[in-house]
């Protein structure tokens, strides 16, 4: 039995410095958000101070970008602490506020040009359209200081290895390795993206792009990405949840396997991104297609592992009958009921993902605000739900408070309202994707064409969800303050799960770091070996940069 | 590894659903010829207006009842902005970008191909009913992204 763990100070600090920036963030996202909603809805007309193609562009950058890995960040430090019997070494403190400062100044630098409407490129800032030179030199802080932290990770696991050799790490501290192994391997796409192409041709040194090489280095690591949000998510459902729930992690190996197949898988799968463009050969996009669709097995090995371990905990808690367990489930505790619903919700979310990433259905909704619908449900509901239920005991125990009664109910109804507002907002974008409504595009009518028409009414339901969104945002904003600054003072448990006794020994080969980076590299070069060296020897006519906004 | 024996059911029937669509797609992709739009010609997005087909943008019959449209995409419209083609004419358009990267899609249809400047891309759809298609832009590409759009007739 492990016995009650707290933070330390100085960790503490650490992990609460970031994950306070990425509610700030999350909280002026979600404002963005709301006005898009409205204005497509044509509801409301924004002022021509302001447009709709920068406040998207806020929105993406500071939910997509900022919230992610500022919280990613500050949770992996906090747990990683945590089974460190609170404490984190020197170097990983320091390395740990070097990677915050230098994302914090990436943020401001971004967030500044995207005020100045220097950087209407959204956040997937497709060349050759031309920002200010700030806004990729301020992403790519963002993206280098989350390296620094990820080393700082990774001191703590070869310092951890160095003092018990020849035993197998902390189950966090391995995942939270597997995720920042991802993340450094996944992020030199998009690093080379803008330190080698778009930096100096922004600054004026090169006169044109190589655009299908930028779309391919970004989609390198733009998928990959979504993995680097879900990893976290997982993280909290394989080894935090069994603890709320009075039960045990279901299988120390399996756990461990799932991380593995995601840091193979991960990368080699950007073509999927790229299936309706010129220049790539449909054999390579087919690969794709195929690593894609295997990435759903860790899912549904997933989706096995969360229901074993409901039942067992249930079980032990003398549940009989085929379903009894589902009963003993602790559904007042808002730690679990909003994990519960982030699960769920993962499941359509999964199926729209084998949907987008089918080379033949894929034409069907390409960048019809079906695919925006979609991500809506994995990243902005899985992923952030199970986000904010980690805020709501991770914050009072950084912070010595409690979470009260009233925290618990307010966390409940958010869960709630967020997934009303989902349900709206999700369910008429993928209606308006399946009829053909465009993503990433203002309120229009095309000069009042019939079918743009028809549309509007489910841009309205879209606001109507976004409205509720909104309100369950600023609530969620509203609550990680108080848990911060002003819950009660007290204990707050780190909820963290032991393995069953029952489950099997692990393979020794889980542990062995240098294979499976190996075998991802392999992976990699296979998928985008070639294409991308032939990009670079016949590379097709440059394109010179425009500013179109 | 020791596998629990229900996570060996799961697995097997998990895995099979994954393998069963591989199948089908790689079927329906190489058997019948279903890949997505992935043109491999390419044009200098500075000499489109110079480069054939695209010096003379528009309508071209190239068969009984087989057109080619030609259009250009540039922020923030397509050249030719209108074509009209009589029922059951099977269009393939063909377009690059003069500028930045651009949609191509007409709703209530499976014409969806991307823009790129330096690449032609081209798709192919059969209209078998009567109408006005609108033709958007589905990649954001600027202040007036809104507004790109074009159409198609078909009498």
């Amino acid at each position: 039995m492990t016995q009650e763990v707290r933070v330390d100070q100085k960790a503490a600090k650490l992990s609460l410095s970031y994950i306070l920036v990425a509610f700030i963030g999350f909280g002026i996202a979600a404002i963005a958000g709301l006005l898009q909603g409205l204005d497509r809805a044509q509801l409301i007309t924004l002022p021509t101070w302001l447009n709709y193609y920068q406040i998207l562009t806020a929105h993406g950058v500071l939910m997509g970008l900022v919230f992610t890995t500022f919280f990613i960040e500050g949770f992996l430090f906090s747990g990683i602490a945590r089974v460190q019997n609170g404490k984190l070494t020197p170097l990983g403190l320091k390395l740990g506020w070097v990677g915050f400062w230098v994302m914090l100044i990436g943020t401001v630098m971004g967030v500044i040009t995207v005020l100045m409407n220097d950087a209407s490129v959204l956040f997937t800032f497709y060349a050759p359209m031309k920002a200010s030179p700030f806004f990729y030199i301020g992403a790519a802080l963002i993206v280098v200081g989350s390296w620094i932290g990820g080393w700082g990770m990774f001191a703590e696991y070869r310092n951890w290895k160095r003092n018990n050799p020849g035993k197998f790490s902390p189950l966090f501290l391995f995942t939270a390795v597997a995720t920042m192994t991802l993340w450094q391997i996944c992020t030199l796409g998009v690093a080379a993206e803008v330190l080698f192409q778009l930096i100096p041709w922004s600054l004026g040194m090169v006169d044109t792009v190589n655009v299908l090489l930028s779309r391919t280095l970004l989609w390198f690591f733009g998928h990959p990405l979504v993995y680097f949000w879900l990893m976290p998510a997982y993280m909290t459902w394989y080894l935090i949840m069994p603890k709320i729930i009075g039960g045990k992690v279901f299988s120390d190996s399996i756990t461990r396997l799932v991380f593995v197949i995601f840091v193979l898988l991960s990368t080699p799968i950007g073509f999927h991104h790229q299936l309706m463009e010129p220049g790539i050969d449909p054999k390579w996009k087919f690969l794709h297609v195929a690593l894609t669709l295997s990435i759903a097995i860790p899912s549904l090995i997933t989706a096995f592992t969360m229901f074993a371990t409901f039942e067992l905990a249930g079980r032990a808690k003398g549940a009989t009958g085929l379903f009894g367990w589902f009963r003993k489930l602790p559904w007042k505790d808002a730690r679990f009921f909003s994990l519960f619903l982030a699960m769920l919700w993962f499941i359509p979310a999964g199926a729209g993902g084998i949907i987008n990433a089918s080379n033949q259905l894929n034409q069907v909704v390409h960048n019809t605000i079906w695919v925006t619908g979609h991500f809506h449900l994995t990243i902005g509901t899985a992923v952030a739900l199970t986000f904010f239920c980690v805020s709501y005991w991770l914050i009072p125990h950084l912070t010595g408070r409690k979470m009260t009664r009233t925290t618990n109910e307010l966390g409940r109804l958010q869960a709630v309202l967020w997934s009303i507002g989902m349900i709206f907002m999700s369910g008429s974008m993928h209606t308006l994707g399946l009829l053909g409504g465009p993503r990433r595009t203002a309120g229009t009518t095309y000069m009042n064409d019939p079918t743009a028409l028809s549309w509007i009414p489910f841009h309205k339901l879209a606001a109507l969800g976004g409205a509720f969104l909104f309100f369950a945002a600023m609530l969620q904003v509203g609550l990680v303050l108080y848990l911060a600054f002003k819950a009660p003072k007290g204990e707050q448990e780190y909820p963290m799960g032991d393995v069953a006794e029952d489950a099997a020994e692990t393979p020794r080969i889980l542990e062995r770091w240098p294979v499976w980076i190996s075998v991802a590299v392999i992976l990699i070069l296979v998928a985008y070996g070639y294409p991308i060296a032939d990009m670079i020897q016949n590379p097709p006519p440059g394109a010179p940069g425009v500013r179109t906004w | 590894m020791h596998i629990h024996r229900y996570e060996k059911y799961w697995l097997m029937f998990g895995g099979g659903i994954i393998i069963a669509f591989i199948v089908a797609l790689f079927v329906n992709a190489f058997a019948m010829g279903m890949t997505p739009p992935s043109d491999l010609q390419r044009v200098d997005p500075k000499k489109v207006e110079q480069t054939a087909p695209f010096d003379k943008p528009g309508l071209k019959q190239v068969g009984p009842n087989e057109y080619e449209a030609v259009m250009v995409s540039f922020a923030f419209g397509y050249n030719p902005n209108q074509i009209e083609v009589p029922v059951g004419s099977k269009v393939t358009f063909i377009s690059t970008s003069k500028d930045v990267v651009h949609g191509f899609q007409i709703p209530g249809t499976n014409v969806n191909m991307m823009v790129v400047p330096g690449h032609v891309n081209k798709v192919t759809h059969t209209f078998d009913k009567p109408g006005e298609y609108l033709i958007l832009c589905n990649e954001y590409c600027g202040a007036a992204h809104h507004m790109m759009m074009a159409k198609v007739i078909v009498k």
